[in-house]
């Protein structure tokens, strides 16, 4: 009988990453209202020692995979060793982040193991032993409440930021134990060859906890350095709207919107952005939502926690200088 | 080089949403449909690799009849041929019924690369994809932004840009390649092109003609039931900020954001 929940962590160069967290707090509840154990799946080359890492945040079990051929992450590695496992130990309901990667591990691992998957999700419950799964579609104009048939174990990737990560409780370990896997080299027909790290050495956008963002109303490239500045004084990313970027204002990476990033901050300030249906989907699922626009209509001010009718390139710098008393 | 193209419609990013009386679906009436965005990358970067290496591009679609016409646009920018697999048994299907059947379509045909969409923007599930690459058993790469074939064919090397970074990675062909924004700029179609995409070969398939049996597809096969469908969480009605001036009203802002919603 299928049983247990198990959450896969996220790593990079050894460090856990925060998804990883939310993963395991989530699954701790699950777990909590199935009444099963929850087990963290960590895959990696040189990780064991931060299998240690998981039990305060409620994890009953950590299952380590080792190997020298598990770093960097691949997609046939990672779906090779995790597909044997699952088949081995037959969990009830596994989660991942839906990180680039989370998404693209979980879309393969659910086609081996043939099984369906609910992807980005914002929200989880257990209905009648079942997991339950809310995700936007239609880049969030509706949101689908969705369940597993004939489909164990149950999975989905849960969208980054949007999870509390609880307390930890160092009183709590862990069990740590080694996975039993095999990995033919011959199935390895992806490899990395080259990384190239992000110049700005600034947050990416969909793991920044503030983000300050600019559309149309900025005028043109040189404006954006208002923006900067805000961000440099509380500690934010900078991202933009489509217009912008389509402008060629700013880099497709900066793009926070339907066919940009997904974001979910705490703090997102939206300076001349007028929220067209498209940007909102890229940064609805924010904490706080603060917009400033001259234009009062801007459908952007119906989202808005906070919103400010006046010209940004007046508040803006304004702006700056006031959190300067609070940062 | 011989590469496939998959795509499918989806409603113009526009349209207003509306959620049926079942709650099971999406109202349809008023629906602009069109090639889904990410799809097009597809289609263009195919459309690239050939006018380099030479060879040749087919289009598959799946879904109703009207799919034909995104069909007949990518012909239009310079396909070669076009298959629509289309069967009343299709509707409800999930993604992983959509994948069994663009396996069968494509399964005895010759390719080189396979191109997705990285997802579509109706489901935003991004599954069918990897879904595909596994049932043909070929590696996937998703999500990117650049990439080249080798001058032997043999093998692609592609960029895909992940939090902090962008991996370079390589891979064997066959592959499937899953598009990204930043991959390319789809062409417009010319009136030549769409003059000529007329006389292009375009074969319809029913499931019976992929010999697949239609038990295994639409909503009663679904692995992936739909509960309910709703309208987005809505958020509390905010509040515009008081101030006789910019700055007035800056420094009620940065007031609320650090006593009040304790952001800062």
């Amino acid at each position: 009988m299928a049983q247990g929940v198990w959450t896969i962590a996220e790593q990079r160069d050894g460090e856990i990453r925060k998804i990883s967290y939310e993963l395991v707090s989530e699954g701790r509840r699950l777990a909590d209202a199935l009444g099963q154990d929850l087990t963290v799946v960590l895959l990696g080359s040189n990780v064991k020692d931060k299998a240690a890492e998981f039990g305060p945040y409620g994890a009953d079990k950590v299952l380590v995979a080792d190997d020298s051929r598990l770093e960097p992450y691949t997609t046939d590695a990672y779906v090779s060793v995790i597909s044997q496992l699952v088949k081995a130990n037959e969990p009830g309901i596994l989660l991942l982040g839906a990180s680039v990667e989370g998404k693209d591990l979980a879309g393969r691992l659910a086609a081996r193991l043939d099984v369906a998957m609910a992807q980005d999700c914002t929200a989880f419950a257990i209905e009648d032993g079942n997991l339950v799964a809310t995700r936007p579609i239609y880049a969030g104009k509706a949101y689908a409440k969705v369940t597993f048939e004939n489909s164990l174990p149950q999975m989905a990737t849960a969208r980054p930021k949007v999870m509390s990560i609880s307390e930890p409780d160092p009183s709590k370990s862990a069990e740590v134990m080694d996975a039993a896997f095999t990995l033919d080299d011959a199935d390895l027909k992806t490899k990395v060859v080259d990384v190239v790290k992000d110049k700005s050495g600034k947050v990416d956008l969909t793991e920044a906890d503030k983000i300050v963002s600019g559309g149309r109303g900025m005028k043109g490239p040189e404006n954006y350095n208002i923006l900067e500045a805000l961000a440099d004084v509380i500690g934010a990313s900078v991202g933009a709207s489509r217009s912008a970027v389509d402008a060629g204002w700013r880099p497709h990476s900066d793009q926070v919107g339907q066919t940009g990033k997904v974001v979910s901050p705490n703090l997102y300030v939206a300076c001349g952005i007028s929220g067209a249906i498209q940007h909102l989907a890229g940064m609805s699922t924010s904490k706080v939502i603060v917009a400033i626009n001259k234009d009062g209509d801007a459908p952007i001010f119906q989202k808005a926690d906070y919103g400010v009718v006046a010209d940004l390139f007046d508040v803006v710098p304004a702006l700056t200088e006031e959190v300067k008393k609070y940062v | 080089m011989n590469i496939i193209v998959c795509l499918k419609q989806v409603p113009d990013t526009e349209t207003q949403i509306k959620i049926g009386s079942d709650r099971q679906s999406i109202v349809t009436d008023d629906i602009k449909w069109v090639m889904n965005p990410y799809d097009e990358y597809g289609v263009e970067e195919a459309l690239r690799l050939k006018e380099k290496h030479g060879g040749e591009v087919t289009v598959v679609g799946l879904g109703p009849k009207r799919v034909t016409e995104s069909i007949r646009t990518a012909l239009a920018m310079g396909a070669d041929k076009g298959i629509l697999i289309s069967d009343e048994a299709l509707n409800g299907s999930d993604s992983l019924a959509h994948a069994k059947a663009l396996a069968a379509a494509v399964k005895d045909l010759e390719y080189d690369l396979i191109f997705t969409g990285q997802r579509g923007v109706d489901d935003d599930l991004g599954i069918v994809g990897a879904t595909l690459a596994e049932l043909l058993n070929i590696p996937q790469i998703s999500l990117i932004v650049k990439m080249e074939v080798t001058e032997d064919g043999k093998s692609v090397k592609v960029e895909r840009p992940i939090e902090g970074e962008t991996l370079v990675i390589t891979s064997t062909l066959p592959a499937l390649v899953t598009a990204q924004k930043g991959l390319n700029e789809p062409r417009y179609a010319s009136l030549p092109g769409i003059m000529k995409a007329k006389k292009k070969p375009l074969d319809e398939k029913s499931l019976a003609d992929l010999g697949l049996d239609s038990a295994d597809f639409g909503a009663g096969a679904r692995k992936l039931k739909i509960l309910e469908l709703t309208s987005p969480p809505s958020r509390q009605a905010g509040k515009i900020i008081e101030g006789e001036t910019p700055q007035e009203k800056a420094a009620q802002l940065a007031k609320l954001l650090h006593e009040e919603a304790k952001v800062l």
